[in-house]
């Protein structure tokens, strides 16, 4: 029973390390891609996964060995999984308004193609 | 055994957040700092429920859902005053 227990905290513990290692990717990729728009992907993504697998191993630490359901940590983990992308949209957004360029590589822009044609049809109403 | 694992977690995390630091100091544009800033929250929380385990305690859970919450209404505002240059 003993040496159940020991595997049972190796293994979350290699869990939450997977969580840390993939925040850690995360942040290289915000640090070296080359654009606002490439690097939101890298800091809404992979950044939720990291803390969700974070934050599902230590309920599981919670509920194995502490015999405790923690009711608020599943609520951070819902309200996270809900609330980051929505600020990563929301920020994507507001860049592209306020006219931040995109990186010389990209081939399409297809929110300012929309955003054209809605002015167009405007236009033509007015 | 599981401390030397959450040790280790926590050293990764503070270097992650040493990284956004440098995006969010150097940043080009705003929507750049306000995403690295969002980032440090996020990683903040994983760290401090990481601190939980270590101190096989549920007293500072409630950290976690404010810091949360905290973070998604202050990006949600940095990201409608440079929009429209209001907050509300």
């Amino acid at each position: 029973m003993e040496i159940l227990r020991t595997v049972g905290e190796n293994v979350l513990g290699l869990f939450i390390l997977a969580g840390a290692v993939i925040c850690a990717v995360s942040t290289f990729g915000i640090i070296r891609l080359p654009d606002v728009y490439l690097r939101s992907h890298a800091a809404t993504k992979s950044a939720t996964l990291g803390v969700l697998i974070i934050l599902n191993g230590a309920f599981l630490y919670f509920m194995i060995y502490m015999d405790h359901i923690s009711a608020k940590l599943l609520l951070g983990i819902v309200f996270v999984f809900l609330t980051s992308p929505v600020a990563g949209h929301l920020n994507g957004r507001a860049a592209h308004r306020l006219g931040v360029p995109l990186w010389k590589g990209s081939i399409q822009d297809e929110l300012q193609h929309a955003r054209s044609k809605r002015e167009h049809v405007r236009g033509e109403k007015a | 055994m599981i401390d030397a694992w959450l040790i280790v977690s926590l050293a990764i995390l503070s270097l992650a957040i040493l990284g956004c630091m440098y995006r969010l100091l150097k940043g080009p544009s705003m929507p750049d700092r306000i995403a690295a800033l969002d980032t440090i929250g996020i990683v903040l929380l994983a760290m401090i429920t990481i601190v939980c385990v270590w101190l096989r305690t549920t007293a500072y859970i409630d950290i976690v859902l404010l810091i949360g919450i905290l973070t998604f209404i202050g990006t949600t505002a940095f990201a409608r005053y440079l929009e429209r240059g209001e907050v509300i």
